[in-house]
């Protein structure tokens, strides 16, 4: 795999006495995040967009919506597809080329979280059935990689989602006029992701770019508002105990609620 | 402190084998006070080191192995030899022969990408690649054979205890067999017919190298199969008389 | 993942499923070991409808040079669907599905190999779907594990793989194509036999937090179930050769 870099000895020895301890190097207890930034509408020309810092990662997903034809097997649903692109300005890790496995993880596991909670509602962009629908494009765009993608990814996606527009509509004589007023991509839940990694048999939150490269296996699990998992990834080349898997649910149900409760302060109530 | 399989019992990658103060020999690991086998194969015991047979591994040169390789690539000092392992040999030119001037001596010349060599490991460890020589006796190209290739961890069975196994494929066989602890093997008979004795042998050797009873039973089919071919000569001669 | 037009109910009040098959019933599985000659391991499975082949190719020197890890071998995966293995024939070309599931399936793989006995190498895993009917990536990563001890590569213990769902709000084993289409939510999970840590888990649908609990305690049995199946294999490869030396010296 690209980018693997070697780690020393004594920092992997440093990071797993601390967590054995109950802290970690930058300070943070085993479940506390990173301070998240969420700033909204970066991209004028995107039909929505967020840019999200969470500690020193920084993500920016741009929602583009345009009209397309629906899946053959859901005629009257609109289309999600979620991209990622781990830019290589983002790390010295990251190299130019076509998306690799990484990124493809990435981009599968936070479309994963959307489309299981049924986020976006999209019998709502059906347009004309079996024929036109909206077809949501999330890119996402990984500007500086300091640990723990898959949260601040999907953190940004959220956020740009709830602020996307679509135009509305007329459909005369089987064809579509789009009038200038906007209205909300109608949205139905609100998934957030919380990704835990296991380092010295204990499980922190919100794992930094050092405590990643050391972990044993990392644990994303996506939940929606009504504290259901929709989509949960294991990472990692270590493993995971029965134990761990329930522990990690319990944080997960927790620290969800709290992540869910800043992106509405941002989208509510203006930037933060 | 126990023991948790019968001597000689077949056991798979992962199984529990003992529990207590033993030392963990051949393919077992440990964790805590339990030890596992890490590969298929015989597992066993000799005082406190439980131990497995491997039915199958790859080959890992040691020094003092004798090896059968093939050169696969020329650099400027030396030749690059697959020698059936995880990884290539060197063979450098000054332990090919005894003055090397890279002016007048093309390395071709000697040895070419496709060569068959008898040679000896020197050295090696897993974080290089080991390193070959041909300056013995009995080392050197090879220019006639057949070739075959065994799982490396047969061999001792192919040889036999004091050599038994391996004399009786020669003396009923009536063929020269160079044995390469990497698991190549080259056969040298009068005819190709003896040859493919040898061969058959061999195979079921490699099947069967984790039974017992072995050298009787590889006996018994080298004498069956010579007495098929001798019969069917006699069909051939007494056809080819009638005619 | 419902459909718009979903086919009957997918499991009765008795709990048969449209198989006939109970809530904890894995479907029927076939395993063999050293299916293939030149691969120096290698497995095949059938689990129900999904036929998997999978085959080991290593240690072996790494290629490119710069792939090769000082200090371990470097352990590549590759899961591949062949165009005949789905309804619509499906493209040659790795899809982002591969892609994700490669990587999965790999790290599902690599806690249980001593990559550290053999440096600068390479370890190639292939998982061929030859026919897809649900639960691929699972019966993959267990034919792999077999394929693997087959290669005589020492690990820690072989991993066994299965899934578990949700079909008409009930948590079933194993689930096939029809149920993984109209279901709920599909967990697949895969665990060490022996020492029963996972090393794979990934969820996709709905679960309440104690749907996900029963779920994951069900994979974890049909994987139990599983490993059992891949030690009998095993065994069976190399005790025929027993049986027949044996009927050998009784006919003599």
């Amino acid at each position: 795999m690209p980018g693997s870099e070697i780690v020393a000895k004594i920092k992997q020895k440093q990071i797993a006495d601390l967590i054995s301890q109950g802290t970690r190097a930058d300070g943070r207890g085993l479940t506390d995040y990173r301070k998240i930034a969420i700033q909204l509408e970066p991209i004028a020309k995107a039909e929505g967009s967020a840019l999200v810092s969470l500690g020193n990662t920084k993500v920016m997903t741009g929602v583009k919506i345009e009209m397309g034809s629906p899946f053959p097997d859901t005629p009257d649903e609109g289309v999600l597809t979620v991209n990622a692109e781990l830019l290589p300005l983002a790390s010295p890790t990251f190299e130019p080329g076509p998306p690799d496995e990484r990124s493809v993880e990435l981009a599968r596991v936070v479309d994963r979280g959307i489309r299981e909670s049924k986020a976006i509602d999209v019998e709502k962009l059906c347009l004309i059935p079996g024929k036109k629908v909206f077809v949501v494009f999330a890119d996402v765009y990984i500007l500086d990689y300091d640990g723990n993608l898959f949260d601040a990814s999907s953190i940004a996606t959220l956020s740009a989602l709830l602020k996307a527009q679509i135009p509305e509509y007329e459909v005369r004589d089987g064809e579509i006029y789009l009038k200038e007023s906007k209205v909300p991509l109608p949205m139905r839940s609100r998934p957030v992701s919380v990704t835990m990694a296991k380092i010295g048999g204990k499980l922190v939150v919100d794992p930094s770019i050092d405590e990643e490269q050391v972990m044993d296996a990392r644990v994303t699990m996506a939940i929606d508002e009504n504290g259901n998992l929709c989509a949960i990834q294991k990472g990692g080349i270590g493993t995971l105990t029965r134990a761990d898997v329930i522990s990690a649910m319990q944080i997960a149900l927790e620290k969800s609620e709290e992540i869910r409760k800043k992106i509405a302060e941002a989208v509510e109530l203006g930037q933060n | 402190m126990s023991i948790l399989f019968e001597r000689r019992q077949l056991v798979t990658p992962g199984e529990l084998l003992a529990e207590g103060d033993y030392i963990s020999g051949d393919n077992v690991y440990r964790d805590g006070d339990k030890l596992y086998a890490t590969r298929i194969g015989l597992a066993d015991k000799s005082e406190k080191t439980v131990f497995v047979v491997a039915i199958k591994g790859c080959f890992i040169p040691l020094p003092g192995d004798f090896v059968v390789g093939k050169v696969v690539d020329v650099g400027l000092s030396g030749w690059t030899v697959d020698i059936n392992s995880p990884y290539e040999a060197m063979l450098m030119a000054s332990e090919a022969f005894e003055r090397f001037n890279p002016r007048r001596n093309d390395l071709t010349d000697f040895l070419d990408v496709g060569d068959v060599i008898a040679a000896k490991v020197l050295a090696g460890d897993r974080a290089r690649s080991p390193l070959l020589t041909i300056r013995d006796i009995g080392l050197g190209k090879i220019s006639r054979g057949r070739m075959m290739t065994i799982d490396a961890s047969k061999i001792p069975r192919l040889i036999g205890k004091k050599g038994s196994m391996i004399n009786l494929l020669k003396r009923e066989t009536g063929c020269q067999i160079t044995i390469g602890q990497n698991g190549i093997i080259l056969i040298s008979g009068r005819s190709s017919e003896n040859e493919d004795l040898a061969v058959l042998a061999i195979s079921k050797i490699e099947e069967e190298a984790h039974l017992t009873g072995l050298t009787d039973r590889v006996a018994e089919l080298l004498r069956t199969e010579k007495e098929k071919r001798r019969s069917q000569n006699v069909t051939a001669e007494t056809s080819g008389k009638a005619n | 993942m419902l459909l718009p037009k979903r086919p009957e109910r997918l499991i009765d009040e008795n709990g048969l499923r449209l198989d006939g098959r109970h809530e904890e019933e894995l479907r029927p599985i076939k395993l063999e070991v050293g299916f293939l000659e030149k691969a120096d391991g290698s497995a095949y499975i059938e689990q129900g409808k999904s036929k998997v082949l999978a085959a080991v190719y290593g240690p072996r020197e790494a290629h490119p040079k710069h792939l090769a890890l000082p200090d371990r071998a470097r352990l590549r995966c590759r899961y591949h669907m062949a165009p005949f293995s789905t309804q619509e024939r499906k493209s040659p070309a790795p899809s982002r599905r591969e892609v994700e599931l490669s990587k999965v399936a790999e790290e599902a793989l690599h806690p249980v190999v001593f990559t550290e006995y053999y440096p600068r190498t390479c370890i190639d895993i292939f998982m061929e779907v030859l026919q897809s009917d649900a639960g691929t990536r699972c019966a993959g990563i267990t034919a792999a594990s077999l394929a693997l001890a087959d290669a005589g590569i020492p690990i820690r213990d072989l991993i066994s793989a299965c899934a578990a769902g949700k079909i008409d709000g009930r948590i079933v084993l194993d689930l096939d194509d029809r149920e993984d289409q109209a279901g709920q939510a599909d967990l697949p999970l895969a665990l060490m036999g022996t020492r029963g840590e996972i090393t794979l888990l990934q969820m996709d649908g709905i679960l309440t937090p104690e749907e996900f609990e029963k779920a994951v305690d069900l994979a974890i049995k049909g994987c139990q179930k599983i490993n059992e199946l891949q030690r009998e294999a095993l065994r069976r490869k190399y005790s025929v050769a027993k049986e027949e030396a044996e009927e050998e010296k009784e006919e003599k």
